[in-house]
């Protein structure tokens, strides 16, 4: 199902500043064979994202891109798409650029159910800044800032856009490339806020403080600890104990509630 | 022809940005300056243009740059407390050389302060409040009319330069109804388009680059970042640094005589007043009253960049006099640009300077 991206890469500015073994740019590239397969145009396509990482995705990317500030990228796609519905708005966003100085705009974007796709790169740590936790830092997680482990629940981003309002939302990993691609696909094709949460592995700065030092450690934790959304809800239904240290990926909704940033007919 | 209509400021302002052109609008409400969002609600969907109520004022701010980038003519309006909130984004907005407009209608603070009373307290925050080294450019009305007409200009200004423009009003003036003139059509200066085969980034003669709308095939990497003239990032380099941030400076400050926006009346005058917003119609006031006495008057229209030396036209002063709703942000200024004496009017509480209070500042000079 992968075609060839490289005309929607920047090539001039390769190398990127992505570490070894970083997740992004898997999330990248399953984002751009899905934009490959939607067929959009590159002049038509606007990529838009805040700081961090993940936010510095769209500097590869030979189309139009907005790298804002802080936690701001849905506030400035909302001003891209609702002044231009005809543009293809994609935001790639990180868990805490996105869940914590960005909660609000999250929540609202979704609420207003704006026609775009955000990809959340979600490595639960601040990768750029050196570390420090985030409101997806799991609980028990070493990081600079909790460095006797994280306490705070974490935020379930997914089935926040869910309440939150959007018509699509899903979670895969960096393990599942295939899904992950189909997902944002999917997202793309439907009409209103796609949300698709890739959790992705920061060996730097998680897997180095966490016992996963090896890139392959952080991947094989994804693929072992993750359980289908399906399989999670028959294993309640049936009364069957789900493990504490799962987490659930697959699509959480797909729905088709009146949507903002459509092109009128 | 033009129509004559009796009209609120922050009516006017809305309207001089439709005249304008405005085709999106982002803002949060909040007292005294709602009346502009509230009516541009009302207009912009009617015209084919986009209004949309943002989530704060973060937000507001976010989406003006967004739809700017798209071609549109953007703005928003706000009051202290939200203004404080977009200075991080404002910064955005210069770095990127992002054309957009910023209405704030001063209330009092700090903090919440009076939300239905007039100030101009926010004058050095829109100058300064940002972080890192900028230049800006603010018009202060005096009146509805000029509220209509800054507001059209403020727009021209920004696609000009490339820059956000202020337009620094107050409660009294944005809640004040009187007699406006309002022309069938406004002067509308085009954002100019980045040629082909020139960088998005890369200066003309006027230290301005094209701008490249999204959408036309530029396909323009835009950063807050230092960046070089392609747009991509180049944090480290000194000199890249240096070069950008001083041409974002220049390409104001170098033409700040062929912008400046004032009225200056009586050059021969010993003592001068210097003011903007409603301060103006109280020297006004005075100097009708009292044609026995030589008032000078520097009524500043454009505050910032700020045109130090129209106060050298004053050859005779022996004191500038300077009342404003605040507690001296500007009496500051003029005075950090003169040896002759500055006397600082302030006033706090939300009520406008009276005759009697001016008089009484000009006591001692005449």
């Amino acid at each position: 199902m992968t075609g060839d991206v490289s005309d929607w890469y920047r090539h001039d500015r390769m190398p990127h500043i992505f570490c070894t073994g970083c997740g992004n740019g898997t999330v990248i590239n399953c984002t751009l064979n899905a934009v490959n397969e939607m067929g959009w145009d590159i002049d038509n396509t606007i990529f838009v994202s805040g700081i961090g990482c993940s936010s510095r995705s769209p500097g590869y990317i030979v189309t139009d891109s907005l790298h804002t500030t802080h936690g701001r990228a849905l506030a400035f796609a909302t001003g891209v798409k609702m002044a231009k519905p005809e543009f293809n708005v994609v935001v790639f966003t990180g868990d805490g650029d996105l869940s914590a100085i960005g909660g609000n705009h999250f929540i609202h974007a979704c609420r207003r159910n704006i026609n775009m796709t955000v990809v959340c790169m979600n490595n639960m740590i601040y990768g750029m800044t050196g570390g420090q936790g985030s409101p997806c830092t799991p609980v028990g997680a070493i990081s600079t800032t909790t460095p006797y482990g994280a306490r705070e629940p974490v935020f379930d981003l997914a089935e926040l856009a869910v309440a939150a309002g959007a018509n699509y939302s899903a979670r895969w990993t960096s393990y599942h490339v295939k899904e992950l691609t189909k997902a944002i696909k999917t997202g793309m094709e439907t009409t209103g806020l796609s949300f698709i949460e890739a959790m992705t592995q920061c060996p730097t700065s998680f897997g180095r403080r966490n016992k996963q030092r090896k890139v392959t450690d952080m991947i094989d934790h994804m693929r072992t600890h993750s359980i289908l959304l399906s399989k999670k809800r028959r294993m309640e239904e049936s009364g069957e104990k789900v493990p504490d240290d799962l987490f659930t990926v697959g699509e959480f909704v797909r729905r088709y509630r009146p949507a903002l940033g459509v092109v009128e007919e | 022809m033009s129509r004559i209509e009796f009209m609120q400021g922050n009516i006017a302002c809305a309207e001089g940005a439709l005249a304008a052109g405005c085709s999106f609008f982002g803002g949060y409400p909040i007292t005294p300056s709602t009346e502009i969002a509230e009516h541009m609600a009302k207009k912009l969907p009617k015209l084919g243009r986009t209004f949309i109520q943002m989530e704060d004022e973060i937000a507001s701010i976010s989406a003006i740059i967004g739809a700017s980038w798209t071609g549109a003519r953007a703005m928003t309006a706000t009051s202290g407390p939200g203004f404080s909130l977009m200075m991080e984004n404002l910064g955005y907005a210069i770095m990127t050389e992002t054309p957009c407009v910023i209405v704030n209608i001063q209330r009092g603070g700090p903090s919440t302060g009076q939300p239905t009373m007039s100030a101009q307290g926010d004058m050095m925050q829109c100058r300064f409040g940002s972080h890192g080294d900028i230049s800006i450019i603010a018009l202060t009305p005096s009146s509805v009319q000029e509220m209509y007409e800054l507001t059209v200009k403020a727009f021209n200004l920004a696609d000009r330069f490339r820059c956000p423009v202020f337009v620094m009003s107050d409660e009294t003036i944005g809640h004040m109804r009187e007699r406006i003139t309002i022309p069938d059509e406004v002067e509308i200066t085009q954002r100019k388009p980045l040629l082909k085969g020139r960088l998005p980034f890369e200066p003309e003669d006027d230290m301005i680059p094209g701008f490249p709308v999204f959408g036309e095939g530029h396909r323009v990497h835009v950063t807050g970042l230092t960046h070089d003239m392609r747009g991509y990032p180049d944090t480290t380099n000194h000199e890249t640094h240096a070069t950008l941030v001083k041409r974002l400076v220049n390409k104001i400050e170098s033409k700040k005589y062929e912008i400046a926006d004032y009225d200056l009346v009586n050059p021969e005058a010993e003592v001068v007043f210097v003011t903007y917003g409603p301060a103006t119609r109280t020297v006004r006031q005075l100097m009708k009253n009292r044609s026995d006495l030589k008032i000078g008057h520097l009524n500043l229209r454009m505050v910032w960049p700020f045109p130090e030396k129209l106060l050298y036209e004053f050859e005779n002063a022996k004191a500038f006099i300077v009342p404003e709703m605040n507690l001296g942000q500007i009496s500051r200024e003029v005075e950090r640009h003169t040896d002759v004496r500055v006397v600082s009017v302030p006033k706090i509480g939300g009520e406008i300077h009276t005759t009697e209070e001016l008089l009484k500042a000009m006591e001692d000079f005449i």
